[in-house]
C-alpha cells in the first residue's frame, strides 16, 4: 500500500528557469524519455517524449502556444493533452505538473485514457 | 450581448463566410440564417456528378443540421426573405419572421436566365441551379426519351453529359458556332464537340430557339430557321443572372450586381455581400474559387480584424464531364499584341495553347492532357517572364527538368490505386476518398488530411489536378500571394518589407508590428522570420534560438530514431591523414554505428547521442575540424576535382578556386541549403551543372551556372555568364547568393526561385549591372563577418549547455524500492 503512496508522490524535476522559453528538456527515466515544455507565458506541461505518429521526440521540436510541432513529420501536439492537432489522429501519455514558487514538480503517473480531440 | 448577424442565403458563399468567422472569432455574433431552399447548405458544383449517378445528393451535403446546432447558429431553411428594412434594420420573410441585425450578409446567388420565348413555363422546362432542377431532370429521365439541352457552354454540357448517362437522347442546342465559346478556342472546341459527339450526344451550331410548343408539357423546340425537334424535357442553360432585386428593393447601389468594394461591404456600412450576387470592381463572378476568396475577406472583417482585400480574381475552368480533360483560363482570344504559342497532337488527342503578351503568359486552353493548367494558371498569376523557358514552355513543367514522375499524366485516367505520393504512399483512391467524405476543397485541405504532397511536394500538380478532376475544376486555387502561414495575413515579400523599412530587429517586434493573430507564430512562420531578420540585420538582428528548427539549434542532423549525425566540414572535399584519423578515433571511442561518404565529399558520423555532441566536437575541433553545416538552411558544400593539379584535363586549378570559395562562405544562412561545386574541366566530374551554383573551369577562365539540384526534381543550371579570373568567380558568388538571400522566399530553393524571378533578372542584376553586384558582394561579405564562429567552438565553450543534457533523472522501479 505504502509502495502506491510512494510511487504518485510529486517529484522535484528544477526550477522553471532550467528550461528556456518556447522550449523543453527531458527527464531520463528507465521508463522512458518525458518531456517538459514551458510556453511563453510560463506554463509548464510534460509529455511522454515520443510523438504518436512515429515516436519522435517531441522535447526537440518547436513550442508554440500550447502545442509542439515534433521535428520529424511536422505533426503537432497538444501540450495540455497530448492529442494530435486534427486532422490528424493519435495521442501521447500526459503528466501531471504544478509549479511551487519556481519549482516545477511531477507526478510519475501517465494519463493516457481515452482522449479525443473535440473540434 | 454578442452582435446579431444575420445571413440571407444558406449556400456556399454565406456558409463558406460563416464558417471562416467562426474560425477567427466564434462568439462575436449571434448568427441567423435564411435560407430558400428546403436543405442545409451542399455543394451545388456537385450538381453535375449528381445527374450523371456518379453522386447522390447524401455525397454532396456540406453542413447538416447537426453543424448548424453545433455552431449555435439559427436556421430558418425553406424561408424566403422578402424584405430588408433598413431603417429598423430588420430582414422579414414570406411568411412574416421579422428578424433584427446589426450586420447583414447578403449571399442570394444567382438564378438562372429563362429565355424570353414562348413555352419556356410549360411543364418540362428546367433550368440547372438546384437540387429541384436535378430532381426534375431525373425523373423525367425515367418516363422520357428525348432531352433538348439549350446552351452549349460549360453548365449546358454537364446537364447534357448527365442526362445522356441517364439513358435519354440529347441534343444540345448553341447559339454560337462553337462550345463553350467563353473558355475554348475553336480548335480546343472541335475537340471537345468530337469526343462528346463519339459518345453519342448531337449538336445543333447556330441554332436560335423561337419557341417551345407542347399543349400540356412541352413537346417540340422550333428554332428561327423553322426547323423544329421533338423534346420531352428542354434544360435551359444559357447564362445566370445575379439575385439583386431584394437588396435593390431596399436601397442598396446595384448594377449588374450588388456594388462591394474590397471589403466586401455594400455601400450600406453594415450590410455585406459575397458570392454570385455582387459586382466587385465591375466583375461579377459564377465559380466557387473566387467566392472563396470573398469569403475569406469578408470574414477578416466581420470578425473586426480589418485586414485582407479582396482584390478580384483571375478564374480557371475545367469541364465536369468523366473522362475529359480540359482546362482554360485568362485571356485564351488574345488581341492584336498577343502572339500564341500552340501544342497540338490530333492523334493522343492533346492540344494545348498559351496566349503570350511581352513574355508574359495572358491566357492557357488545354485539351486531353491538364496536368500542367495550374502550372500555367501560377505563371500567369505571378505575371512571370517566361523568355527563357519558352522553348519548352509547351511540353510542361517536366520538361524543364526531370520530374521523376515521368509521364504520369492523366489524372481523370489514372487507377485508384497509382500512387501519387512517393514520400508519403499515398495513392489517387485515398486521395479521392478524402476529398469526397471530407469535403476537402482547397490543396491545403487535401494535404493536411491526407499528407499527399506535404513533404518534398513534387506531386503538387497531381494532387491539384485531382483535386479539380474531383470536384470540379473551380476547385479552390491557392491565392496569389498566399499568407505565410495562418498566423498571419502578410506573405513572404511583405514580411520582409516590413522588416527592412519598419527596421524591426527581432521576431517579437515582427509579430507585433504585423499583427499577427497567434500569440507565439507556429513552426512555419517563425524559423522563416527569424531567417528574414538575420538576413536583413547581421549584426544586430536578434538570433532567436527557439525559433530555429531542432538540427539548427544544435548543429547536428535529427534522425528518424531522435540520435544525431555530425559531419565535419571538409574544405573544397579536401582532407588530410590528420583529419582522417580525428574522424576515425571518434567514431571509435564513441561506438559510432554508421560512417558514411555523403555526396557533398564529407565524411558523416550517424547514431550519435545528444548528450555526448560536445565532447565529439571538442576532438574534432582539436585536430582544426569545424561544423559542416549539414544540418542548415545554409551554405553546404564546395565539391570539386582536383583540376589542373593532377588530372591531365584540367584547365585550372579547382580545388584551389572551391577551398576559397568555401573559405568565403561558410557559415552563411541561406534561404534554403545551399550547394556549390567547382569542375576543372568541361567534363565536369565534380557535377557542377546541377548545384545552386557551379563553376566549371574552361581554358579560358570560368563559366558560371546556377539554379540546379539533384534531389525530388532533378534541374540544370542555367548558364549565368563566363569570367576570367579566380576574383572575378569569388564576387560573382557573393553576388548570387546574396541576391538569392534578400529576395527568395524562406524555404524557396535557387531552381523554384529562379524560375519564378527569371533568369533574365538575375542576370540583369549579377552580368549586366557591375555596381549592383559590387553591392551585392559587399553586403555578403559584411554580413559574413558575423556569421563565421564555428559553432560547435562555441558549444564546447558551454554555449546552450542545458541543451545537452536531461533536467532530471529518475527510476521509476527504484522509486517503488525506496518505499
Amino acid at each position: 500500500m505504502s509502495a502506491v503512496i510512494q510511487q504518485t508522490s510529486w517529484i522535484k524535476i528544477g526550477e522553471i528557469d532550467d528550461i528556456p522559453r518556447l522550449g523543453a528538456r527531458i527527464i531520463e527515466t528507465d521508463a522512458g524519455n518525458i518531456a517538459v515544455f514551458r510556453t511563453a507565458d510560463d506554463e509548464i506541461f510534460a509529455l511522454r517524449d515520443k510523438c504518436p505518429h512515429k515516436d519522435g521526440p517531441l522535447s526537440q521540436g518547436i513550442v508554440h502556444g500550447k502545442k509542439v510541432t515534433c521535428p520529424l513529420h511536422d505533426w503537432k501536439i497538444h501540450l495540455d493533452t497530448g492529442l494530435a492537432v486534427a486532422p490528424d489522429e493519435g495521442c501521447t501519455a500526459s503528466f501531471p505538473v504544478k509549479l511551487e514558487d519556481q519549482t516545477i514538480y511531477l507526478l510519475p503517473i501517465a494519463d493516457d485514457g481515452n482522449k479525443r480531440e473535440v473540434n | 450581448m454578442a452582435d446579431k448577424l444575420v445571413v440571407i442565403g444558406n449556400g456556399m458563399a454565406g456558409i463558406r463566410t460563416v464558417e471562416e468567422l467562426l474560425k477567427l472569432a466564434p462568439d462575436a455574433y449571434e448568427i441567423t440564417v435564411f435560407g430558400a431552399e428546403p436543405h442545409g447548405n451542399y455543394n451545388r458544383i456537385m450538381l453535375s456528378p449528381v445527374l450523371a449517378g456518379e453522386k447522390t445528393i447524401d455525397d454532396i451535403m456540406l453542413n447538416d443540421e447537426q453543424w448548424y446546432t453545433d455552431n449555435h447558429i439559427r436556421l430558418h431553411k425553406g424561408k424566403t426573405v422578402t424584405r430588408i428594412d433598413r431603417v429598423s434594420r430588420t430582414v422579414i420573410t414570406y411568411d412574416g419572421i421579422v428578424e433584427p441585425y446589426d450586420r447583414l450578409l447578403i449571399a442570394t446567388g444567382s438564378t438562372p436566365f429563362m429565355i424570353p420565348i414562348p413555352g419556356n413555363e410549360l411543364p418540362g422546362v428546367v433550368s440547372f441551379r438546384d437540387i429541384q432542377d436535378v430532381n426534375a431532370m431525373l425523373e423525367a429521365s425515367q418516363q422520357y426519351q428525348h432531352a433538348v439541352v439549350i446552351g452549349g457552354g460549360l453548365l449546358g454540357l454537364e446537364a447534357a453529359n448527365g442526362l445522356m448517362n441517364q439513358g435519354m437522347t440529347v441534343t444540345v442546342v448553341h447559339i454560337h458556332d462553337t462550345l463553350m465559346e467563353r473558355q475554348l478556342d475553336k480548335p480546343a472546341a472541335s475537340m471537345l464537340r468530337n469526343t462528346l459527339e463519339e459518345r453519342g450526344m448531337q449538336f445543333l451550331m447556330n441554332a436560335q430557339t423561337e419557341a417551345i410548343c407542347g399543349n400540356h408539357r412541352v413537346e417540340k423546340v422550333r428554332f428561327k430557321d423553322g426547323k423544329e425537334i421533338n423534346a420531352d424535357l428542354v434544360v435551359m442553360a444559357v447564362g445566370i443572372r445575379s439575385n439583386i432585386a431584394l437588396a435593390k428593393e431596399a436601397g442598396i447601389y446595384c448594377e449588374r450586381g450588388i456594388v462591394v468594394n474590397d471589403t466586401l461591404q455594400t455601400y450600406d456600412p453594415s450590410i455585406y455581400a459575397v458570392g454570385e450576387c455582387v459586382q466587385h470592381r465591375a466583375s461579377t463572378y459564377g465559380l466557387v474559387a473566387p467566392l472563396f476568396e470573398m469569403a475569406r475577406v469578408c470574414a477578416n472583417h466581420l470578425a473586426r480584424h480589418g485586414i485582407g482585400r479582396y482584390t478580384g480574381s483571375v478564374t480557371s475552368t475545367k469541364l465536369k464531364v468523366t473522362g475529359i480533360d480540359l482546362f482554360s483560363a485568362g485571356d485564351f482570344a488574345g488581341n492584336k499584341e498577343s502572339e500564341e504559342l500552340v501544342f497540338q497532337d490530333a492523334a493522343r488527342g492533346v492540344y494545348r495553347k498559351l496566349v503570350v503578351q511581352e513574355n508574359r503568359i495572358k491566357g492557357a486552353v488545354m485539351y486531353g492532357d491538364t496536368i500542367d493548367g495550374p502550372w500555367y494558371f501560377d505563371l500567369m498569376r505571378d505575371d512571370t517572364d517566361i523568355s527563357d523557358m519558352r522553348e519548352n514552355i509547351l511540353f510542361g513543367q517536366a520538361h524543364l527538368g526531370d520530374s521523376g514522375h515521368g509521364n504520369d499524366n492523366r489524372v481523370a485516367a489514372m487507377a485508384d490505386s497509382a500512387e501519387i505520393c512517393g514520400c508519403n504512399g499515398v495513392c489517387k483512391g485515398e486521395i479521392v476518398k478524402a476529398i469526397v467524405d471530407k469535403k476537402l476543397f482547397t490543396l491545403d485541405e487535401v494535404r493536411a488530411h491526407t499528407k499527399a504532397s506535404s513533404s518534398c511536394g513534387s506531386c503538387t500538380g497531381l494532387v491539384e489536378s485531382i483535386l479539380a478532376s474531383t470536384v470540379g475544376g473551380d476547385y479552390s486555387v491557392a491565392p496569389h500571394l498566399k499568407p505565410l502561414c495562418p498566423c498571419t495575413e502578410h506573405n513572404h515579400d511583405s514580411i520582409r518589407k516590413a522588416i527592412k523599412e519598419q527596421e524591426l530587429k527581432s521576431v517579437r517586434a515582427v509579430m507585433d508590428f504585423l499583427e499577427w493573430k497567434t500569440p507565439d507564430g507556429c513552426s512555419k512562420c517563425r524559423p522563416a522570420l527569424n531567417y528574414y531578420l538575420i538576413c536583413q540585420w547581421p549584426a544586430e538582428g536578434l538570433d532567436d534560438y527557439q525559433s530555429r528548427f531542432i538540427n539548427e539549434r544544435v548543429h547536428a542532423n535529427i534522425q528518424k530514431d531522435g540520435s544525431y549525425s555530425v559531419i565535419p566540414r571538409m574544405w573544397g572535399g579536401h582532407t588530410t591523414p590528420n583529419e582522417l584519423r580525428a574522424i576515425a578515433s571518434v567514431a571509435e571511442k564513441f561506438n559510432v554505428e554508421t560512417v558514411h561518404i555523403t555526396g557533398g565529399q564529407r565524411i558523416a558520423l550517424y547514431g550519435l547521442k545528444k548528450a555526448e555532441l560536445p565532447a565529439i566536437w571538442k576532438e574534432l575541433n582539436a585536430a582544426g575540424l569545424v561544423s559542416g553545416h549539414a544540418y542548415g538552411k545554409a551554405l553546404r558544400t564546395v565539391k570539386t576535382c582536383v583540376g589542373q593539379e593532377w588530372c591531365r584535363f584540367g584547365t585550372q586549378d579547382s580545388t584551389h578556386l572551391g577551398i576559397e570559395l568555401e573559405k568565403m562562405t561558410w557559415g552563411s544562412w541561406t534561404p534554403h541549403k545551399f550547394k556549390m561545386a567547382v569542375s576543372g574541366c568541361p567534363r565536369n566530374c565534380a557535377e557542377a551543372t546541377i548545384k545552386d551554383f557551379g563553376v566549371v573551369c574552361v581554358d579560358s577562365g570560368y563559366e558560371l551556372h546556377v539554379g540546379g539540384n539533384g534531389g525530388v526534381k532533378v534541374r540544370a543550371t542555367d548558364f549565368l555568364c563566363r569570367v576570367n579570373t579566380e576574383a572575378e568567380v569569388l564576387e560573382y558568388t557573393a553576388a548570387f547568393m546574396q541576391l538569392y538571400r534578400e529576395e527568395a522566399h524562406y524555404l524557396e530553393r535557387t531552381a523554384p526561385w529562379l524560375e519564378r524571378v527569371g533568369l533574365t533578372y538575375v542576370k540583369s542584376r549579377i552580368a549586366e549591372d557591375p555596381d549592383y553586384r559590387q553591392r551585392l558582394a559587399e553586403r555578403f561579405r559584411y554580413s559574413q563577418k558575423y556569421m563565421q564562429n564555428d559553432p560547435w567552438a562555441e558549444r564546447v565553450e558551454g554555449i546552450d549547455a542545458h541543451e545537452f543534457k536531461p533536467i532530471a533523472t529518475f527510476n521509476l522501479n527504484e522509486l517503488k524500492r525506496v518505499s
